[in-house]
């Protein structure tokens, strides 16, 4: 747990071990379904992997059971070589940031941030130092005498971090660390922890339902949703070539568009048209973009044309998003403020931004089925 | 009392005050003649204003500590309630918190049978206790006053209670950051449960140092004596209607818990509300 208890340093990484999770399995007792099943993954030793999904998709109990809070009822979870299934969570030497906190009311900050390496019986003037270390590194150090009621929120979470950091962890979990914060102090609280988790290089597992934060930390992205792992990668390919509708919709809001293809045309079932150049016709699919990547007017070359009454439009700043409506579907769409904006609009979205799934909802790859001209985007 | 916009005037507040003031003198009415008397010698208990002090006189605090041994009393009194306490929290604390945390098979059960404990009077288990205290022959010590009193379905109740407001995530830091179960309880639990102890001390305290009916069941001689039980047995024996020395006793059966009571009033309050190691 503490195989450098002695150093004074503050926690600088050194052998952050990978952590992998073979068929992994979870149900609660007394419950009719299982939470997940054989789930497998593997987070990369010393980055920062983001487990995303909305709420009950069983990340959080997918990282209480890594971090030792609940038991499995099947597979196993390793640190690097060591098998931790069976591991007691005070033993497993896992530190946790927590979405409400939970620090002990009672003891000041720097009692809260020393009270780990009190529990490893680390010697009075170590622990000091390495409190101030921790502190310093997340700029709570003015505060080391308050107690956790006297700070803001940004600022306990901050002691909920140096708390969690200050044994210097091989594994850090991190708990929706974010979501209790308001949205200023939780953007600038990101780009914090993404830089101290570089410092420390603790392998870190990051739960959130947030696709800004999971996007902008992660340096291994998993989708989860109702106990499957829908698709995991690096967040450029999750978010450029996601594998079916429910992470096209979740990571960055897709329009999806149910239809079929004809000869130049996309037909919707309620009647509505689009046209659709360069792409097999007869075939059941749903289209997908997002808002931000259409462009006004008719397509170019290929690709996707829309005309549609206008149904809402909203000022975000320096674009507006608008809501159209095709047949029964509403797509939305941001385009430059001062664009004529009455009645009919006619945007187009180019072929590398189009996406294509089957009836199951799985990615279609035209690329791959013989049609080389067409490069579906994958950077 | 802070400011309102109700006038102090209102129709209202002056009833309320008038049922307010009432109450206070229904209640403090009985101390005031009880220091009374005790201050006042002998002969002019039942003469004079009542309500008013005439000549101020120690002598029957005298002559209760010359013919009463009231030290002892305190002594036994003081020994007896501290045990007591320091009893309950080593029983009840881990017990409550046992029932609040942990997970096991039969933790309903055991707060069902905490709960029964809880409506059964203690009388009603009097001659059972009474006869296990003879087995053990600990009729007429301290212990007999203090043992039955240490496991405490009460204070198990309130301390189980108050755990379960304390969020789940403060436990599971703990457990990640390495405590135990036992360095759980003691390094981050109990100061959390400061006001929730001290407000079952007091109970604890007040009650058994008032108790008059178990002393009284168990004890024979004046050697383990509280304090209510020994003056009375002693008012009964030697001072029979001497009405000076009798509210000078008791005036002093009661002053360690004014002077307790003043001591830890903050204490006493907060542990009411309850609210003083919540976390957000």
């Amino acid at each position: 747990m503490m195989p450098d208890g002695k150093t004074t340093a503050p926690p600088a990484r050194r052998s952050a071990p990978e952590v992998t999770l073979a068929g992994l399995g979870k149900t609660y007792r007394g419950a009719a379904r299982p939470t997940f099943t054989d789930l497998s993954l593997t987070c990369p030793a010393g980055r920062i992997t983001v487990i995303v999904g909305p709420s009950g998709c069983g990340k959080t109990t997918l990282l209480r059971c890594v971090c030792g809070l609940e038991d499995t009822s099947a597979g196993t979870i390793r640190f690097g070589e060591r098998d931790v299934t069976k591991v007691d969570a005070e033993r497993r030497g896992v530190a946790m940031v927590f979405q409400n906190y939970a620090l002990y009311p009672d003891k000041t900050v720097a009692g809260n941030i020393g009270f780990p390496l009190r529990m490893a019986r680390m010697p009075k003037p170590d622990i000091e130092r390495r409190v101030a270390a921790a502190a310093r590194l997340v700029r709570i150090e003015d505060y080391l005498g308050r107690r956790p009621s006297e700070l803001s929120g940004g600022q306990r979470q901050r002691v909920g971090i140096a708390r969690a950091i200050v044994r210097g962890p091989d594994v850090l979990m991190m708990d929706e660390p974010l979501s209790n914060l308001d949205t200023k102090l939780r953007a600038e609280m990101r780009a914090e922890l993404g830089a101290l988790q570089r410092q420390i290089g603790a392998t870190t597992i990051y739960v959130t339902h947030d696709q800004t934060e999971a996007l902008t930390l992660a340096d291994h992205l998993v989708v989860m949703r109702g106990g499957v792992i829908e698709q995991q990668g690096s967040p450029e390919d999750v978010f450029l070539a996601p594998r079916n509708t429910f992470v096209a919709d979740f990571m960055g809001r897709m329009n999806l568009i149910e239809g079929k293809t004809a000869d130049g045309r996309l037909t919707t079932g309620d009647g509505a048209e689009a046209r659709l150049d360069g792409y097999p016709a007869g075939r059941e699919v749903v289209l997908g973009f997002r808002p931000e990547e259409v462009a006004l007017g008719p397509a170019a070359e290929g690709g996707l044309t829309v005309s549609a009454p206008i149904e809402r439009r909203e000022l975000l700043g320096t674009e507006v998003l608008v809501t159209l409506r095709l047949g029964e579907r509403l797509l939305r769409v941001r385009v430059p403020v001062g664009t004529p904006l009455d009645g009919t609009i006619t945007v187009s979205v180019p072929p590398r931004h189009l996406h294509f799934f089957g009836a199951d909802g799985g990615r279609i790859d035209f690329a791959a089925e013989a049609l080389p001209r067409r490069q579906v985007s994958s950077r | 009392m802070t400011k309102r916009s109700t006038s102090p005037f209102a129709p209202g507040q002056i009833a309320v005050h008038v049922a307010l003031a009432a109450g206070a003198i229904f209640m403090l009415l009985p101390f005031w003649l009880m220091i009374r008397a005790a201050l006042t010698p002998e002969a002019e208990i039942f003469s004079g204003n009542m309500l008013t002090l005439g000549t101020v006189t120690l002598d029957n605090f005298r002559r209760v500590f010359a013919e009463v041994p009231i030290l002892r009393y305190y002594f036994n009194g003081i020994f007896v309630v501290v045990a007591i306490f320091i009893g309950q929290v080593i029983v009840c604390v881990p017990a409550a918190y046992a029932l609040a945390r942990l997970h096991f098979s039969g933790r309903e059960l055991s707060l069902w049978i905490v709960l029964g404990a809880l409506m059964i009077p203690y009388q009603v288990t009097a001659i059972p206790v009474y006869v296990i205290l003879a087995q053990f022959g600990l009729i007429d010590t301290r212990s007999a006053l203090i043992l039955p009193f240490v496991a405490n379905a009460f204070g198990v109740f309130l301390l189980r209670q108050f755990f379960l407001a304390i969020p789940g995530s403060v436990f599971e830091a703990a457990r990640l950051d390495g405590a135990g179960a036992f360095h759980t309880l003691f390094s981050v639990v109990l100061p959390m449960a400061r006001p929730a102890l001290v407000t079952f001390g007091i109970f604890s305290f007040v009650s058994h140092w008032n108790d008059y009916f178990w002393p009284s069941f168990v004890l024979r001689s004046d050697a383990a004596a509280t304090v209510p039980f020994g003056i009375v047995r002693f008012l009964d024996a030697e001072l029979g209607s001497d009405y000076g020395p009798q509210m000078a006793a008791a005036t002093l059966s009661v002053l360690p818990l004014l002077v307790g009571f003043l001591l830890a009033q903050r204490q006493f309050i907060n542990g009411i509300a309850m609210s003083a190691g919540q976390v957000e």
